[in-house]
């Protein structure tokens, strides 16, 4: 036997605490990430305070800090953070179901691929906004409508990459299963969406990321609460700083949920071989 | 133990891959299937295997008509196959049913293919070779009678391709599996069977039938080796000599 066989380290099972070095570099990775946005903020603020930049359109960083701060303590940014993020959650998990449902079965399916994909393609190149007004129209200017938005913005990103994802799976390895008598589902749970998860993961990604887009159009369309009804009522009121603020806010909760589907998908590929090891940019 | 009477077989885009392939391999025995690319060696495996319908004749295994695929064949494909999402130890057991997954059978087979200490390794920290091992481990997990073999270690270096006919052999002693071997390397085949099948033409159809007479371990630099080799050498360039327009030789 040519193969030596010294045993190969574990792999490593997520979560676990990094070794040393690896750590620091982390940490130096992190580090230089941040030295754009600090400096961009110290200028910004400095710009304000000589009197370059006029403080009545681009208020300074310090201010829009003290807006959120005010915004907090009396409540009103938590009333509208929450009816945001819970639009985006309920869509996004309406979106992501239907098109993991759909994905899956005109991935898997040529009949379904046939009868369905034609259409969901047509209809995917609407832009998804022009749906507005007949989404007020049939579902009333409440929730419901919005909802089905955001799942509407969702459900495309989740159900192209899902089913494109599905449709390429190695055929040796389907074979595989075959040669063991897998019939459809099993073949599905067994190879197929284990197999596809990787891409799945960057579809729900884009999906989540589209969702948030998708709620500021929905909320600037009649809402009484919300980030997205901040914006509109900050812009109405003459406040850049609220606007701002709620801007901040919405790249503060994008960032965050986003790491959080990332980080938890990450648990499921870390056996991926890929060019850079986990494939989730952080 | 492997059984084909007069079976053909033609794909559906008309394709006539063989045609009036009689064989027989009896229990214990190591068939190896010669031939240029396209000549059907593939096709056969894969009629037993149970993954192509023959077009006509018939195809037994084991004393019963191969319908599709069942328990009593393992195969190993020319690329290792495995989940890489499961370690080698999951890998193994992929084919068995819930329950069976954590019995002795696993343990001993990965044993047997000498990679323990690789148990929960993950494929991407195998080599080609020790895949390929997972992958003959994988076939046998359940004690098949019969083993199919699709060039199984072409896409291997030649060092670690003779390395791993020596392991092959060494396995097949467990149990001695009816073993069934896809080749294009004379050598190989000649190393490992008790008979070689040359085919040629295309439809493919068996042009000769060698018996390998020699002692194991064999040496392939024994006078009679080299003598079968001529012979297969012999019996591949006859089909060369049969001119038609489609026939691939350079394989």
């Amino acid at each position: 036997m040519t193969d030596t066989l010294t045993p190969l380290r574990e792999p490593m099972a997520p979560g676990e605490p990094l070794p040393m070095k690896q750590r620091s570099r982390r940490l130096r990775r992190v580090g230089l990430g941040l030295v754009v946005p600090v400096a961009a903020l110290a200028l910004w603020e400095l710009g304000t305070a000589a009197g370059i930049i006029s403080t009545r359109l681009i208020p300074p960083p310090s201010e829009i800090g003290a807006t959120l701060v005010d915004l907090a303590s009396d409540g009103a940014l938590w009333v509208h953070t929450l009816a945001t993020t819970l639009r985006v959650l309920i869509g996004f998990v309406l979106g992501a179901v239907v098109g993991t449902i759909l994905g899956a079965a005109t991935g898997v399916s040529e009949r379904f691929r046939v009868l369905f994909d034609p259409t969901l393609q047509a209809l995917r190149n609407i832009p998804s906004i022009a749906w507005t007004p007949l989404f007020i129209l049939w579902f009333g200017i409440f929730e419901t409508s919005k909802v089905l938005m955001i799942a509407l913005g969702v459900f495309f990103p989740v159900y192209l990459t899902f089913s494109g994802a599905i449709a390429s799976v190695d055929r040796g390895l389907v074979e595989v299963g075959k040669a063991y008598g897998f019939g459809t589902f099993k073949l599905i749970r067994r190879i197929l969406f284990p197999a596809s998860l990787p891409t799945y993961v960057i579809g729900l990604r884009s999906g989540l990321g589209l969702g948030w887009m998708f709620v500021v159009a929905a909320e600037f369309l009649g809402a009484s609460e919300g980030l997205g009804y901040l914006l509109v009522d900050g812009q109405q009121t003459g406040r850049p700083s609220v606007i701002i603020a709620s801007i901040a806010m919405f790249a503060l909760l994008g960032k965050l949920t986003d790491r959080v589907l990332a980080s938890v998908g990450a648990r499921f590929t870390y056996w991926q071989d890929g060019f850079v090891r986990d494939g989730v940019s952080r | 133990m492997i059984q084909l009477s007069s079976v053909s077989k033609q794909y559906p885009s008309g394709h006539l891959a063989v045609t009036g392939i009689d064989l027989s391999v009896p229990e214990h025995e190591i068939l190896a299937v010669i031939g240029p690319s396209g000549c059907g060696k593939s096709t056969i495996l894969r009629l037993i295997a149970g993954l192509e319908e023959p077009s006509s004749g018939s195809t037994r295994v084991a004393d019963h008509e191969v319908q599709g695929p069942d328990q009593s064949v393992g195969i190993v494909f020319q690329q290792p196959r495995l989940m890489p999402w499961l370690t080698v130890e999951r890998n193994v057991a992929f084919g068995l049913d819930k329950g069976e997954e954590s019995s002795g059978e696993v343990a001993e087979v990965i044993a047997r293919v000498g990679l323990t200490p690789f148990a929960r390794a993950l494929p991407r920290e195998l080599s080609g070779g020790m895949a390929q091992r997972v992958a003959i481990a994988r076939a046998l997990v359940t004690r098949p009678p019969v083993l199919l073999l699709d060039e199984p270690f072409s896409a291997l270096d030649a060092f670690t391709r003779i390395d791993l006919q020596a392991h092959l052999l060494e396995v097949w002693g467990w149990y001695r599996p009816t073993t069934f071997l896809v080749t294009h390397d004379i050598d190989e085949a000649l190393a490992l069977a008790d008979r070689v099948v040359v085919m040629g033409g295309s439809p493919g159809t068996i042009r000769a039938d060698i018996t390998v007479d020699l002692d194991r371990p064999r040496s392939r630099t024994a006078p009679a080796f080299h003598r079968l080799q001529d012979r297969a050498m012999t019996e591949l360039g006859r089909s060369r000599d049969v001119p038609t327009a489609t026939e691939s030789v350079t394989g």
